[in-house]
Formats: structure tokens, C-alpha cells, sequence
């Protein structure tokens, strides 16, 4: 029986104790001299992309060949795709050139759980739609890791998340490792940003950010996609940077080193101010290595039979 | 022909009867209700520990003849209401193309007539090409048999056009059959939205989406004095409206679908797009609420909202797939269960629900056991567990929520115009 990896809800603390551990491990790696390792020799890892993607697309691509993988990439645009080839039948074409791993982005939630139970190839859910994104979720609880030093200091760790989380599947999947982790997370942005019953999900929901951010141990924020701006969910980035961006003054009101992270690409002076983000507090370049190691650790766990 | 139906429990609240009694069926017609009818016939039914109503009335379903036949044709739709225990089905006029001449309603019926399983009323497009714009031939559709107008699962946008329908149609007494959605301010939505949408990440669809455009179009109707139904109502914001409308004596009727008393939101988690469905699942207050009007009769109704469609149309993600679900299979077992069942409903308000009232609203005259109406009869047994199989559907479409689900009641003969179109359970093929 293959696993996948299309989310972190429902997924069990011994289950991503174990991929934390083994990412940790390839992380050592990651930052040799001579990154090379035979974890996945003989395997073939597919990127189905049908959403642009720099950082997460590269990553997996890094961390597949970093094992001696054979990698292709295929995204929307130039491909069968276009033509007008149906989610399912692409993804079985996929499957039956002999692929052992897909990883997939989607702008529809819940598009990879349509493919997963239908092909052989352990699928791996790169972002979809507004409900999941995993491996980002884990890449921060990666460095949190690495920050707090034991599984056990997950307990009452606070977590701000801040930013756009209505359209945010990067706060989805970290609502769901973090509180199996034992975390709480508050989240916070502007009303129109935020989805009706999310409270339902055990955080705590706040308009303002000052409330969420102050005693947190970690304070995320979230990419806004400008374009929101033109659709009438907030009057102006001006604005927007006034009650919501994360500046020195707000980040103060964290506990003294909590860690300032955001998922990438940040906009300059909307989510973040250029003075945190370059900051002694900020991990986010942290961040981007313990991608690289977490979906090591993850494609290295899936091929080996889960997690 | 003379079919006998011995020593059921006969329900007809057209006509008070509510007692064991035998019907003798002569020509299609019903000849007899009383006890004890000692007649030789070449059909005897024995309708013994089972109940004897008028066959369901079904007032918005989906048969898709013509040009939509890949996803059900009047044949398999009419093989599918008959197995449910469905003997009348007003269809919608979303079909290819659109119902909305004497043509295309001339063409329904005459097919109806040749290979139907049940009685077939077509309702016409209250809008040429249901665009909304241009109202269609109201005089003369209703000449060539169509029964009511509506734009099918399409909400009517303009408040100034649905104005200028009802009063038109109100010429004719032309039933207007309206689904209450403002697209608005539905804003791209394709789920309820709440706890589950949250979770999921799924775009939602307020209830007040239904409620705005309910309350509208109640005023609207309110303004003009003419009568208005709301279909497949799903929210207990419009029971609300709906109740205070009756209350101030507003014309107003209604009619809701089993899925929204049987089912909540939480069919959709998992990404199941057979749970994909416009008005969309709900919570469950608004089932509760849905519930409270079918039993106070604030609801008038119940109508399977059947959508069938093709498998790939439901085969692919959620976003993108088909809202509906083929229902005329489940809709009267599903009744059953969990209205009359498990619901405390009399045999009598379901009697009302599935068949006097629908047809009343459609102004036919069905739903009723009177001498010398159609024979259009169901036997149901209201013991007999069964298991829904998809699988299994005589319609086109297995997109169905209930699948795996045990229910509790089903149709064990179902007579339509005199013939017996489902005998000891199994439909009997033309």
C-alpha cells in the first residue's frame, strides 16, 4: 500500500515526529559541501504544476535530485493540459510512464484527493486551491523545531498567523500540524480576509493584529496577492500595511526572540516591513533551506513506503 | 382490465379516507374505495400491512430530453420516478434545446407518451432561451400542455422581468416556479458556507444568498397580488420568510427537497462531488428548520430536485464539477425514513406533501384516490429496509450522496393510468 501526502489534517504526531526527525537529518545535507545521496536512486519524481510556482517547484526539484532522482516537470500551459486533457487522465498518463512520485499544485482545493486513490505513484499535494499546502506547513514547523529544540516545546507554543487567511492553504495545514503538535494558533487579518467559522478549527481569530501577535513564540505572515486589493477585499496597501503589516513596533509585542517567518514571496513593506524581514528575528531564509530538507525527507519516507 | 388492491391501509386526504380498505381499478381509472370489494379481476394486489396513497407528484425534476440525453432521456428518467414510487413529474425546461415553445413542449409530451414509465408535465422557461430577458409565449405554451414556468436551477436576476412574468402569467394562472439564489452574492461559491468551507478551503454560499432573493421575490409577488413558488428551499432563514409571508397572507408556496432534511454539509467533507449540490447541503440548523416546516406546513412540498448527470461531470475536482444529484430514485424511500419514519410526519401530511399539494400548486388533477381519477397509485411497505445502490439506478445518473445508505420504506407496487409499472418491488420493463 503506497501513501501520499495530501494534507496534515488527520495526520498523527508520530507520523510527523517522524518526518520532522528524518528532515533534520537531511538538512545536514542540504547545507554539505557535496549534496549528494542515494535515497532515491532509481525513482522518478514528477512535478505537475497547474499554477505558477518558483520556490516550491525548485525546491522539490533540488531535494529530488539531491537523492539521485529522475526529475521532469510538466506545468498547464504548454502541455496536454491545454489541449483540454481532464485532471485524471493526465494524471494516469503520468503515472503509467513509470512515475514512483507526483507532486502536484492545483488551483482547485481538494484536486489532488481526485487523483491520489486512482494511480500507483505516492502523490504529493504541493498546494491546492485554498485547503492545504503540507509541505510548507512542515518547513515551518521544521525551523520552529529547530528553534525550540524538543518535540515537548510544541506545547503552548503560540503561533500568530497573519495576513489573508481565507485564500490561505498555507494556514490550513499549519492549523492542523501545529494542534496536533499541541501548539495554539491565533490567526488575524481583515474581516473580509477571513472565512466565516474558522474558529471552528480550535484557534483564536482576531481583526486585531497587536492582540494576536503580543506573547506569541512565533509570528507568521501571510502573502497578500495584490490583485485582492482591485476585488474590494481592502481599500489600499496603505491600508492594508497600517492595521495588518508586521513592523518592529508590533513585532515587540512577541516575546523577546520569537521568530518572525513568512511563507515567501514577501511584498516589501505590505505583509512585513523591509526592517523585520532583514531583521535579527526573521528565519525566513531559514525557512527556504528547511523546504529543501523537508520534501527530502518526505519523497524519502513515501518511497520507502510512508511515514 | 381491472386491477384489484386488497387490504391496504388507503390514504387520500383529498377525500378523508384514512382506513383499511380495497380499490378496484377499471380502465384506468379508479371505480372503487371500500372494504371488502369482492370483484373478479385479472390483477389482485395484496396490499396487506402496506400503505395505499396517491402516486407522488414530483414538481421539479430534470429529464433532459432533448439534447441532454448522455445524461438522462425521458424513458430512463421515467423508469427511475416510477421505481421511487413517483407516478407524475413536472420536468424543468433546461433542456437542449430549451423548453421554452410549443415545439419543444409538444415534442416532451408525445415522447412522454410513447416511451414514458410515468405522466410527464412539462414546465416551460418562463424567458426565451432562459437568458431572462424576453418572456416566452406563456398563452400558448400552456395550450400545448405545459403546466408552469421556470427558469430551472437559474435564479431570475431582474427583479422588473420576474415583475412582468407574474403578471402575465398570472393571466393564465400559470404557476411560477422560482429558485432563490442571489449569484452575487454567491459570489463564486460552490458549497454552504461554514464550518465545512472553512475546513476545507472551499468557496461557500451564504444562506442569506437564498434568503435575499426569497424575500425579494416574495415582495415582488406581494406588490402584484400574484401567486409565486420557491423551489427546493434549503435555509431556515427562508422557512422564516416563507412562514411570515403565509402569515400575512401572501401567496406564497413552496417545496423542499429530501436532500435537505437528510442531509448536512458534512457530506461534502472528504471532497465528495455527489454531494455537490445547488441550493448546496447545509447545516444542521437549517435542517432542523427544514423539518419544522415540512411538519407546521410552512413547506407545501417535497420535490426530488433531480440533476442527473454524466459520470465525468462529477468525476473531477470539486470546483469544477456538476452541482446535482439524480434523486428521483431515492426521493419518496428517503421521505419515508426520515420524515414519516424517523420524523413523526402522518401518512396523511405525506400524502399532502408528495402529492395533493404539488399537484394543486401545478394545477393538475392528480394526487388523489377519488373515483374516477387516474389510476396513479403507490403500495408502499414501510418496514422494508433496502440499501441505496448508485449503481443500481434505472436513471442515467448515479450521482447520488445516498449511496451505501439503508433506508427504511419503499414502494412495492406503483400503478400509473392503470398499469402496473413496478410489481412486487421490480420494475416491469415496457
Amino acid at each position: 500500500m503506497k501513501e501520499d501526502l495530501l494534507g496534515l489534517r488527520g495526520l498523527s504526531r508520530e507520523k510527523l515526529e517522524n518526518i520532522l526527525d528524518t528532515a533534520k537529518t537531511m538538512k545536514i545535507i542540504v547545507e554539505q559541501a557535496n549534496k549528494k545521496t542515494p535515497h532515491l536512486q532509481g525513482k522518478t519524481v514528477v512535478t505537475l504544476f497547474y499554477e505558477n510556482s518558483t520556490r516550491t517547484r525548485m525546491s522539490f526539484e533540488l531535494a529530488s535530485k539531491y537523492m539521485g532522482a529522475s526529475a521532469a516537470n510538466i506545468t498547464a500551459s504548454g502541455s496536454s493540459v491545454q489541449k483540454g486533457e481532464t485532471l485524471i487522465d493526465t494524471a494516469e498518463t503520468i503515472n503509467a510512464m513509470g512515475t514512483d512520485i507526483l507532486i502536484m499544485r492545483h488551483s482547485m482545493s481538494g484536486a489532488p484527493r481526485v487523483i491520489a486513490p486512482l494511480i500507483n505513484a505516492s502523490v504529493i499535494n504541493a498546494g491546492d486551491g485554498m485547503n492545504e499546502h503540507p509541505t510548507q506547513a512542515l518547513l515551518d514547523m521544521l525551523t520552529m523545531y529547530e528553534h525550540i529544540g524538543s518535540f515537548e516545546n510544541f506545547n503552548g507554543l503560540r503561533v500568530a498567523i497573519v495576513g489573508d487567511v481565507y485564500h490561505s492553504r498555507v494556514v490550513r495545514s499549519n492549523i492542523y500540524g501545529l494542534k496536533t503538535m499541541g501548539a495554539s494558533v491565533a490567526v488575524a487579518g481583515p474581516s473580509t480576509l477571513m472565512p466565516l467559522h474558522i474558529e471552528d478549527m480550535g484557534v483564536e481569530v482576531y481583526t486585531d493584529v497587536d492582540e494576536a501577535v503580543k506573547g506569541a513564540d512565533v509570528v507568521m505572515g501571510l502573502r497578500i496577492q495584490l490583485e485582492r486589493q482591485a476585488s474590494g477585499l481592502f481599500p489600499s496597501v496603505r491600508e492594508y500595511h497600517k492595521y495588518f503589516g508586521i513592523d518592529e513596533r508590533r513585532l515587540k509585542l512577541a516575546k523577546p526572540n520569537a521568530l518572525l517567518m513568512h511563507p515567501g514571496p514577501v511584498n516589501r513593506g505590505v505583509e512585513l516591513s523591509s526592517a523585520v524581514i532583514d531583521g535579527a528575528q526573521s528565519v525566513i531564509n531559514e525557512q527556504v533551506t528547511s523546504g529543501v530538507a523537508v520534501r527530502m525527507a518526505v519523497m524519502y519516507l513515501l518511497s520507502r513506503g510512508g511515514f | 382490465m381491472k386491477i384489484l388492491i386488497k387490504g391496504g391501509h388507503v390514504v387520500d386526504p383529498s377525500n378523508n379516507v384514512d382506513k383499511t380498505a380495497d380499490i378496484l381499478i377499471r380502465d384506468g381509472k379508479i371505480a372503487a374505495v371500500a372494504e371488502n370489494i369482492d370483484e373478479v379481476c385479472e390483477s389482485v394486489i395484496n396490499a396487506d400491512g402496506m400503505y395505499v396513497v396517491p402516486g407522488a407528484v414530483d414538481m421539479n425534476a430534470a429529464l433532459c430530453e432533448p439534447g441532454l440525453e448522455y445524461r438522462e432521456d425521458i424513458a430512463s428518467g421515467t423508469k427511475a420516478a416510477a421505481a421511487g414510487g413517483i407516478t407524475s413529474v413536472a420536468a424543468m425546461p433546461g433542456t437542449s434545446p430549451v423548453c421554452d415553445s410549443a415545439a419543444v413542449v409538444r415534442f416532451i409530451i408525445s415522447v412522454a407518451k410513447e416511451r414514458g414509465y410515468a405522466n410527464v408535465y412539462p414546465i416551460a422557461a418562463l424567458s426565451k432561451g432562459l437568458c431572462g430577458k424576453e418572456l416566452t409565449e406563456v398563452g400558448d405554451l400552456k395550450e400545448n400542455g405545459a403546466v408552469a414556468l421556470s427558469e430551472g436551477i437559474k435564479s431570475v436576476e431582474s427583479p422588473s422581468f420576474l415583475r412582468k412574468a407574474l403578471q402575465y402569467s398570472s393571466m393564465f394562472d400559470m404557476p411560477v416556479i422560482v429558485h432563490c439564489e442571489d449569484k452575487d452574492f454567491s459570489d463564486g461559491g460552490y458549497m454552504n458556507e461554514g464550518t465545512v468551507s472553512a475546513r476545507l478551503g472551499l468557496r461557500g454560499i451564504n444562506a442569506a444568498a437564498e434568503e435575499i432573493h426569497a424575500a425579494r421575490n416574495i415582495l415582488i409577488a406581494k406588490a402584484l397580488g400574484c401567486k409565486i413558488h420557491l423551489t427546493h428551499i434549503s435555509t431556515a432563514g427562508t422557512v422564516e420568510i416563507v412562514r411570515r409571508a403565509k402569515a400575512d397572507g401572501i401567496k406564497v408556496t413552496c417545496d423542499t427537497a429530501p436532500q435537505y432534511f437528510a442531509l448536512t454539509e458534512d457530506a461534502v467533507d472528504g471532497f465528495d462531488t455527489n454531494a455537490k449540490l445547488n441550493p448546496p447541503l447545509r447545516a444542521k440548523s437549517d435542517v432542523e428548520a427544514i423539518k419544522a416546516g415540512l411538519a407546521d406546513g410552512t413547506i407545501d412540498a417535497v420535490a426530488s430536485s433531480h440533476m442527473p448527470y454524466h459520470a465525468d461531470e462529477k468525476r473531477c475536482e470539486f470546483a469544477a464539477a456538476a452541482s446535482g444529484m439524480s434523486s428521483l430514485e431515492t426521493s419518496i424511500p428517503v421521505t419515508l425514513d426520515y420524515l414519516v419514519g424517523r420524523g413523526g410526519v402522518s401518512m396523511s401530511d405525506f400524502v399532502k406533501l408528495t402529492a395533493l399539494n404539488p399537484a394543486k400548486i401545478l394545477g393538475i388533477d392528480k394526487g388523489t384516490l377519488g373515483v374516477g381519477a387516474d389510476a396513479d397509485i403507490a403500495v408502499l411497505d414501510l418496514e422494508k429496509e433496502h440499501t441505496i445502490r448508485a449503481d443500481e439506478f434505472r436513471s442515467k445518473g448515479h450521482n447520488t450522496p445516498f449511496d451505501g445508505f439503508k433506508v427504511k420504506g419503499k414502494p412495492e407496487y406503483v400503478i400509473v393510468g392503470g398499469k402496473i409499472v413496478v410489481n412486487k418491488g421490480n420494475l416491469e420493463e415496457m
